[in-house]
């Protein structure tokens, strides 16, 4: 039985993983950009939705109401703003544009907050449980899983059931032919960059009621994105959430055997993932 | 012609850091067929991808409905109606044959085309309707994108080398089709390397070489020789 709870508690825990990973993948997905900012965009959400939290007394998930179109607008001037400069050929420009924003977002996250942890106060939400079986499971765990399945849902129906989405596919084919069609793709890249920092506000908040936080800790978060996108394959977001599941058992699994083996577990699945089968478990894009 | 609908005057176009065009000087009226032809190298896809805006030129070289637009972005000028359809087709290949036909309508400009016009034209791609692009033979992808060029209810359309790579069985029945596309009061240009083919869907005819204009006359007129010697450049 407790192995059991060990693989549903690991199972909740890959939903907020899915959704670090979830605008990470679109990202990728629309305009082969790999944002190593990401982690630390997730922190700034967070952050963001502290503040609202502390200036307007609302409970945090409703901060999302503020939250989730602040990321959106701060998306796609960044997109438009910078990173649609970055673009071309070559790799290499939005991949050190990107640290370096990383860097900048971490060092305004420590000026403005310090580094002292910080955690948001979802009350009753934190601690709630409820049985089912002989299983006790937290009504917050359980909360952020559903969420990470409606969010990819959404994301899934909007990519191949709206026009937004043909035009995001069309754009990450081929950008010229898209251009051809009317299609602004500075526009498209900035309109993708706000619909994966919504979908980062979502991720901070649940994140920020979870644990607490600091400027420092994007990075791993980051990390944490990355192998769930690769477990479950480039482009597929269903297989991102496959992925983030595999990564919070593993990592649950670990720290059942040893707490301290809780992250290296999570590496070592990811690790044997990309040994076994590098374009991951469910791969949609080839190359 | 009073009033050209597309003027081009002095025309220098890159082709990377190679210059494909030289002071070209070009006009088409309205509603009026033009063929482009010449040899490999000559400069016709530099001239397409220019006035379709993926190559940007100067403003005024390029004037469409007197307007300059040499210098705006392939979605601006897609805006205006001038559609493109690119040579070697060019479908979106994570698009079905439906979804590819609708991107190319997403602009909402106003006219005779549709899906169902688009469907009765090529009525084989209603029933593929739903498949990938990329499941179609090399024919019925062309006829995807001339019909994804006119979902944007073009004024002005632009075919690049449609004959290319298919069979004569298949080009002749795109062929078969460019009246029913240009009887619609469009004007078009078409970029072809099948001279009498051209020759036999056009008013009047282009012949470029080495990026300037070696011939230019009514299609009706030009005689044989005179294109032999303009094409290839023999005197």
């Amino acid at each position: 039985m407790d192995w059991v709870n060990v693989i549903v508690q690991g199972t909740l825990l890959g939903g907020l993983y899915a959704l670090f990973a979830a605008g990470l993948s679109l990202i990728f997905g629309v305009m082969r950009l790999v944002n190593i900012a990401h982690g630390d965009l997730i922190i700034f959400a967070a952050y963001l939705g502290l503040t609202v939290v502390m200036t307007t007394g609302l409970h945090p998930i409703l901060a999302l109401v503020f939250v989730i179109p602040a990321m959106a607008l701060i998306g796609y001037a960044l997109q438009v703003g910078i990173l649609n400069h970055t673009l071309g050929d070559d790799l290499l420009p939005p991949l050190l544009v990107t640290f370096g924003l990383s860097v900048i977002i971490q060092n305004s996250l420590l000026e403005i907050y310090t580094a002292d942890p910080q955690k948001m106060d979802a009350g009753v939400l934190e601690t709630a449980s409820f049985s089912l079986g002989d299983l006790q499971l937290g009504v917050l765990p359980v909360l952020t899983f559903g969420i990470a399945v409606v969010v990819i849902a959404s994301l899934q129906w909007l990519f191949y059931r709206t026009a937004l989405g043909r035009a995001f596919r069309a754009v990450s084919d081929d950008q010229d032919i898209a251009q051809l069609m009317g299609l602004n793709r500075r526009h498209i890249f900035g309109l993708a960059m706000a619909l994966a920092l919504a979908v980062t506000a979502i991720a901070g908040i649940l994140l920020g009621i979870r644990t607490s936080f600091d400027p420092s800790v994007g990075g791993g978060r980051l990390i944490f994105g990355f192998e769930a996108v690769i477990i479950g394959g480039l482009g597929n977001l269903w297989g991102t959430l496959a992925g983030g599941v595999i990564l919070g058992v593993a990592q649950t699994i670990g720290a059942k055997i040893d707490p301290g083996w809780q992250i290296l577990a999570g590496h070592v699945a990811f690790l044997l993932v990309l040994a076994i089968r590098p374009q991951g478990l469910f791969p949609r894009i080839s190359g | 012609m009073a009033d050209p609908l597309l003027q081009i005057s002095k025309l220098d176009a890159y082709y990377n850091d190679f210059q494909a065009l030289y002071q070209l000087d070009m006009s088409l009226g309205e509603g009026e067929v033009l063929a482009i032809i010449g040899s490999n190298g000559a400069g016709k896809t530099t001239l397409m991808r220019s006035i379709s805006g993926l190559i940007s030129n100067n403003s005024s070289q390029m004037r469409y409905r007197g307007n300059p637009i040499g210098a705006l972005r392939a979605d601006q000028v897609a805006a205006l109606g001038i559609a493109l359809v690119p040579e070697g087709r060019q479908l979106f290949p994570s698009l079905s044959v439906e979804e590819n036909l609708l991107i190319g309508g997403r602009l909402g400009r106003k006219g005779p085309w549709s899906l169902r016009t688009v469907f009765n034209l090529f009525p084989i791609l209603k029933e593929r309707r739903t498949l990938p692009s990329t499941s179609l033979s090399g024919g019925q992808q062309q006829m995807v994108a001339i019909g994804r060029a006119l979902m944007s209810n073009p004024d002005l359309i632009l075919f690049d080398e449609i004959s290319l790579g298919l069979a004569p069985v298949i080009i002749k029945s795109i062929y078969d089709a460019l009246p029913n596309i240009v009887g619609e009061g469009i004007s078009a240009m078409i970029v072809e390397q099948d001279i009498s083919k051209a020759i036999s869907v056009s008013n009047r005819v282009y012949c470029l070489q080495e990026g300037r204009i070696s011939l230019e006359g009514a299609s009706k007129s030009i005689s044989r020789e005179e294109i032999s010697h303009a094409y290839f450049g023999i005197t």
